[in-house]
């Protein structure tokens, strides 16, 4: 035999995380929910009638007409939910993208840059930090209320970036001086590449993390917003349904059909959420990922 | 030929509340093209602040570094020239890039490769030189699946990527497995050969110091204590502090037997000399006094440094005996 035997080690490639990821039961079973939840917000409000749009059915249980009940004022509750997954969804994903973007921002920069830079942006987190957020957030949404929903992913994202800034900086702190950093300034790589590409993928699994529950507890505040009366009642959302529900004291008068899926909604996307973060912890690793590969 | 050329290196550290602590104390020395310099010493005697000032990771206090002649150390050029070798691999490579990466970067940094294909033909090269092969296999492979040697490999090709005319090696095989530092290091000796590479070797191991090295400078406490010819500073030291390192260093039978004359000698000195004496603080005198075994009056001045053969010098009172003038001279 001359021929050479090709080896058949696996190799872990940049995209080849997805697969081993979907080993993990937790995340696939996250990733099914969420992705439910997305094709829901993304086609359901095409599938569905005018949520806004009244009916005779003042307050029914759910029928064949109306699968989910109506309203006290005779809207269907289906088409209400479904739309609001939509306004559920972007305030929650914007809200935790602008925060995790500041986070990122502050929390490496700071660790990266230490001395003056850092003193300052670390004294503006801990202000973020100490200031109690939802008292905070429901000041300002009040005094801004009108601003419709971009008001509130704006005060959202404000009070909730400063926790992970931090938890950045302490891991910037101790990546920038690990040898491999080390190196590559030695070889004369720009500072902001060295911040991109040599420290930035070793804190991903963090990032993406935070992301992740920073977008739990922006559908959870908007959710409390919403239910207080605090957000644009216009857009809708599961908060706001809830908010509805409890004017028309659906709770009292046992319109269970009305609060009921809202709020189950929002605990199986935050289950959901959760899932997806567990597994990913299990990923992201470098090490953790070749581990599943040659399993 | 000269490659780089330091004047009177010295480093401080800041302390909070104390006077800074002088890490690296006027140490000068030069690195030639095509030869090994060792630098031995033990842990915090400032081999490791040597490197990492010469790499400008850390910003000496004082003294010049001279490369080429030219006096400039700011600047690409100088990353370009002077490279380094980490001691730890399995710290210095990046959990999260690929083999490839290491070696393309620095080959794309410093200008030496195009983008694209150049650059992955000429980092497969790097990994040949280093004998890593299949170089196309090893360029896709993550630090974590390569053992201790294989990243060692790794990391001197990328310190070679720049192409630099100085390489520093910072204890470059001690964190590696026994069986395959003489490997590593009979690389670097190749490398250095057919690149004509200037190479400081950090070490605290005589052994490979005297076989890789021409010259060997022994450091303790920020001082270079003695310097030479290799097997002069290690056959046959003047200085104690490198006779007490030798003797500590195992060796062959006959190198037992004089390690044991030696040891018996430097007993029978300590025994000799009274207490207060060895409890002496440094001033400004000789930093080994406290644990020599031949302390005298004298050590409390800072010693000369004595030529004690050819091109073998030492720092210590004791070599100067011979010559009374030196004594007086720097009182």
């Amino acid at each position: 035999m001359t021929a050479p035997t090709v080896p058949t080690t696996p190799r872990a490639t940049g995209r080849g995380w997805l697969r081993p990821a979907l080993r993990s039961r937790r995340f696939a079973a996250g990733l099914a929910l969420l992705a439910v939840f997305v094709l829901t917000a993304a086609l359901g409000p095409w599938l569905v009638g005018d949520p806004n749009a009244f009916t005779t059915d003042l307050g029914q249980a759910p029928s064949g007409a109306h699968w989910l009940g109506t309203t006290q004022t005779g809207q269907d509750v289906l088409a209400q939910l479904v739309v609001s997954a939509r306004g559920t969804l972007l305030i929650g994903a914007a809200s935790a993208l602008i925060a995790t973007v500041v986070s990122v921002v502050v929390g490496i920069g700071g660790g990266f840059l230490g001395g003056l830079a850092d003193e300052a942006l670390s004294l503006i987190s801990n202000v973020f930090l100490v200031i109690p957020g939802l008292p905070l957030v429901i000041v300002v949404s009040a005094y801004v209320k009108g601003g419709g929903a971009w008001s509130t992913i704006l005060v959202i994202a404000l009070t909730s970036w400063a926790a992970s800034a931090r938890v950045l900086r302490a891991q910037t702190l101790s990546l920038r001086s690990r040898d491999y950093v080390l190196a590559a300034r030695v070889y004369g790589e720009k500072r902001w590449r060295i911040v991109l590409v040599e420290i930035l993928p070793n804190e991903l699994a963090i990032i993406v993390s935070q992301f992740i529950f920073a977008v739990i507890f922006a559908i959870l505040t908007q959710a409390g917003l919403a239910f207080l009366g605090l957000a644009d009642p216009s857009h809708l959302t599961w908060g706001t349904m809830l908010y509805f529900a409890q004017n028309a004291e659906a709770l009292t008068s046992g319109a269970w059909w009305w609060f009921i899926p809202p709020g189950l909604c929002i605990a199986a996307l935050g289950t959901a959420l959760s899932l997806i973060s567990f597994g990913l912890d299990e990923v992201l690793d470098p090490r953790l990922r070749v581990r599943k590969v040659s399993a | 030929m000269t490659a780089l050329d330091v004047q009177d290196l010295t480093v401080d550290f800041a302390q909070r509340g104390r006077v800074p602590f002088r890490a690296v104390d006027r140490v000068s020395f030069s690195l030639h093209a095509g030869r090994t310099l060792a630098l031995v010493g033990e842990s915090g005697s400032g081999k490791s602040t040597v490197v990492r000032a010469l790499s400008r990771l850390v910003a000496p206090t004082a003294g010049e570094v001279r490369l080429g002649g030219a006096r400039r150390t700011r600047g690409k050029e100088y990353r370009r020239a002077v490279q380094m070798v980490f001691q730890d691999p399995f710290a210095s490579l990046n959990p999260a890039h690929t083999v490839g990466h290491h070696l393309i970067r620095p080959l794309l940094v410093g200008g030496r490769a195009r983008r694209g294909a150049d650059a992955e033909e000429k980092a497969r090269e790097l990994l040949r030189s280093v004998n890593l092969t299949p170089a196309d296999d090893m360029a896709h492979k993550r630090p974590h699946e390569l053992s201790g040697g294989q990243r060692q490999r790794v990391a001197i090709a990328r310190a070679l990527a720049p192409g630099p005319e100085v390489l520093l090696a910072d204890e470059p095989v001690s964190m590696l497995d026994v069986s395959i530092r003489l490997e590593i290091l009979g690389l670097l000796d190749r490398l250095k050969d057919e690149r004509g590479l200037a190479l400081l070797y950090v070490t605290h191991d005589l052994a490979t110091a005297r076989h890789f090295a021409s010259e060997v400078m022994v450091m303790y406490r920020g001082e270079i204590v003695e310097r030479g010819p290799s097997d002069e500073v290690i056959l046959a030291p003047r200085h104690p502090y490198t006779q007490t390192l030798a003797a500590a260093a195992p060796s062959s039978a006959a190198g037992r037997e004089r390690a044991r004359a030696a040891r018996a000698e430097r007993l029978a000195a300590r025994a000799g000399r009274d207490a207060e004496r060895r409890e002496a603080v440094v001033g400004d005198g000789c930093r080994f006094r406290p644990r020599c075994p031949y302390a005298m009056d004298v050590c409390t001045r800072r010693p000369p440094e004595t030529e004690v053969g050819p091109g073998h010098r030492s720092l210590c009172w004791l070599r100067t005996d011979t010559n009374d003038s030196v004594v007086g001279f720097s009182a």
